[in-house]
């Protein structure tokens, strides 16, 4: 008898395993990290490539002047000079010094209110639509006021930054919640999570993927905002990467002009890499990924 | 935090229901839900509800379950206890691992560290998915995913399992294996276990006692136990003719509806 239990136990490990073996095979991944990698690179560097080429062929083409339009040559030449001074370092750090001021600023901002907003019902008829509004707003329609509350300042900058970013970074929080699926939410307070616990252990791991997004659009528009408000409020530093664009122009420096557009396009182009790779990241671990070969 | 205690089996898994009435909405557009439902189950015991979609047999579950709120009548469990429910769709979370849904509940408890260790992969042998504790719930198939599920709130600790159509998405043979499975462990844990389904053969299969909920309102309209000694298999003919006949009290109640 004893031994009937265990050979019908035996069997239907073997079933199980059996069956979990058949479901699941075919749902691992094969391809290696290096393939990934090129796949994913290689049209962006086709993109450069292009891009590049487009340029030269413009210049070739002399429609503008070359003092007007230099060629890629002309311009990466510059590029290495500056790259061996510090004027270009200051402004980098200049700028990336007030894109992080004004960002995690925003992110406070937002943050707290669309938690307030996705918390609290009545703050979501009045202040919901508020926030809609304000993104439809250029933020660049913001500096004349702006500078007439702070003056040509930084606090301008900052002003124009999270009036720009903070909205988006709210969304994000208040359609994450939202969309928390009810069911989660059920089975979080089936199994004893309540009250700020539920928070913790569902609701903000569930609504991570939306504030990412948020939060990857918030950097979009507080970046524009700032290099917007470093073009108007020259002056108050000499050297960050808008105030750089605005000397070139006026000295008619185009080499120096678009040397410092690309290290501003680079600049983008990176932090929105990063928040590319996080948004990857979670939607594989999500599983939103599977399957799809990527 | 009113319990920390690892083994409450002590606390009796008996569940009972007095008169219960649940309402939705209110006014014009209210709707009975659940119209004085009493039931009485005794600890240890396989109660499978039966009903047409609509019934109310969600409703009940999530009564029972502390989810929401009677309208009437009330419900009495063991002292302390928290009934586990588990779902039609597993509702793992899916930022988690396999490991890491188990350990929720144990967390939420504050259990220490090794000792939730020990209990994540205790429960996963018994759910028979020991390997799969570093996948995630995606890479997982629709069974294993249940048996996930499972275990997450075996982790409870709790007498009371309410299980909401659990098996109802799955295919006929994983279901058969699942229907071992979860026999095995209530008998092995001496659960209670409130078990929905609005297959037939399921219920007779897995019951000691079923019963039939009415649509709209949902009410108790008939009730049997199964005396089919276990083990049991889901294709024999005693459980058959049972099905056979539930399935015709099931279609007069439904066939009620149409004049
Ligand atoms: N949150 C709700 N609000 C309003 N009506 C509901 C709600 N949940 C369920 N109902 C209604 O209550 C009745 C019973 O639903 P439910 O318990 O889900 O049935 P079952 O699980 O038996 O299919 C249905 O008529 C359904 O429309
Ligand atoms: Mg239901």
């Amino acid at each position: 008898m004893a031994s009937d239990t265990l050979a019908d136990a035996a069997r239907a490990d073997a079933e199980i395993s059996g069956l979990d073996a058949l479901e699941i095979a075919g749902r691992q991944k094969t391809t290696t990290r290096a393939v990934t990698i090129w796949a994913s690179t290689w049209p962006k560097l086709a993109a450069l490539a292009i891009a590049v080429g487009a340029w030269q062929v413009v210049v070739w083409a002399e429609v503008w002047p070359s003092y007007s339009l230099p060629g890629p040559g002309t311009v990466w030449q510059e590029l290495v000079r500056q790259a061996g001074g510090a004027q270009l370092w200051d402004g980098l750090a200049t700028t990336l010094r007030r894109a992080a001021v004004g960002y995690v600023f925003s992110v406070g901002v937002g943050l707290l209110l669309g938690l307030a907003v996705a918390r609290f019902r009545v703050l979501r008829a009045a202040i919901g639509s508020m926030i809609t509004a304000l993104q439809t707003m250029p933020s660049i329609a913001w500096f004349p006021l702006a500078i007439l509350l702070f003056e040509l300042s930084e606090e301008a900058i900052f002003f124009v930054v999270v009036l720009g970013a903070a909205p988006s970074i709210a969304n994000g929080v208040i359609s994450g919640v939202d969309y928390v699926p009810p069911l989660l939410q059920r089975a979080g307070r089936n199994l004893g999570a309540r009250g700020l616990n539920l928070y913790r252990y569902v609701i903000a791991p569930a609504a991570l993927p939306a504030i990412v997004a948020g939060l990857k659009q918030g950097w979009a528009f507080s970046w524009r905002s700032l290099m917007a408000g470093e073009l108007i409020v020259v002056g108050i530093s000499q050297t960050s990467l808008g105030a750089q664009l605005t000397y070139a122009r006026e000295l008619a420096d185009a080499p120096w002009l678009l040397s410092t557009m690309i290290v501003i396009l680079v600049v983008g182009l990176g932090v929105d890499a990063a928040f590319g790779a996080a948004d990857q990241a979670i939607r594989r671990r999500w599983g939103v990924l599977d399957q799809t070969g990527q | 935090m009113t319990s920390t205690k690892t083994t409450p089996r002590s606390a009796t898994g008996s569940v009972a229901l007095h008169g219960v009435t649940k309402v939705y909405g209110q006014g014009e557009h209210a709707v009975l839900a659940l119209d004085g439902v009493s039931l009485d189950v005794a600890p240890g015991e396989f109660v499978c509800l039966v009903g047409a979609s609509g019934c109310g047999k969600s409703t009940l579950l999530n009564l029972v379950a502390g989810l929401d709120r009677v309208s009437g009548g009330r419900i009495e469990l063991g002292d302390g206890v928290n009934p586990g429910l588990m779902f039609q769709e597993s509702a793992l979370f899916p930022w988690l691992t396999v490991e890491g849904n188990v350990d929720v509940p144990l967390k939420l408890r504050r259990l220490p560290r090794a000792q939730r260790r020990e209990r994540v992969a205790e429960l996963l042998r018994t759910v028979h998915l020991a390997e799969f504790g570093r996948k995630r719930p995606h890479q997982l198939s629709g069974g294993m995913r249940q048996r996930v599920a499972l275990a997450r709130t075996l982790a409870l600790d709790t007498p009371v399992l309410l299980m909401d159509e659990p098996f109802g998405a799955l295919d006929a043979m994983t279901r058969d294996i699942l229907h071992d499975e979860l026999e095995r462990i209530w008998t092995e844990r001496k659960l209670t276990v409130l078990f929905v389904t609005h297959n037939v053969r399921e219920a007779a299969r897995l019951a000691d006692r079923i019963i039939l909920l009415s649509s709209r309102p949902g009410r108790i309209i008939y009730s049997t136990p199964v005396d089919v000694p276990r083990p049991r298999r889901i294709d024999s003919p005693e459980i058959g003719s049972i099905a056979a006949e539930v399935t015709g009290r099931l279609r007069t109640e439904v066939g009620r509806h149409g004049q």
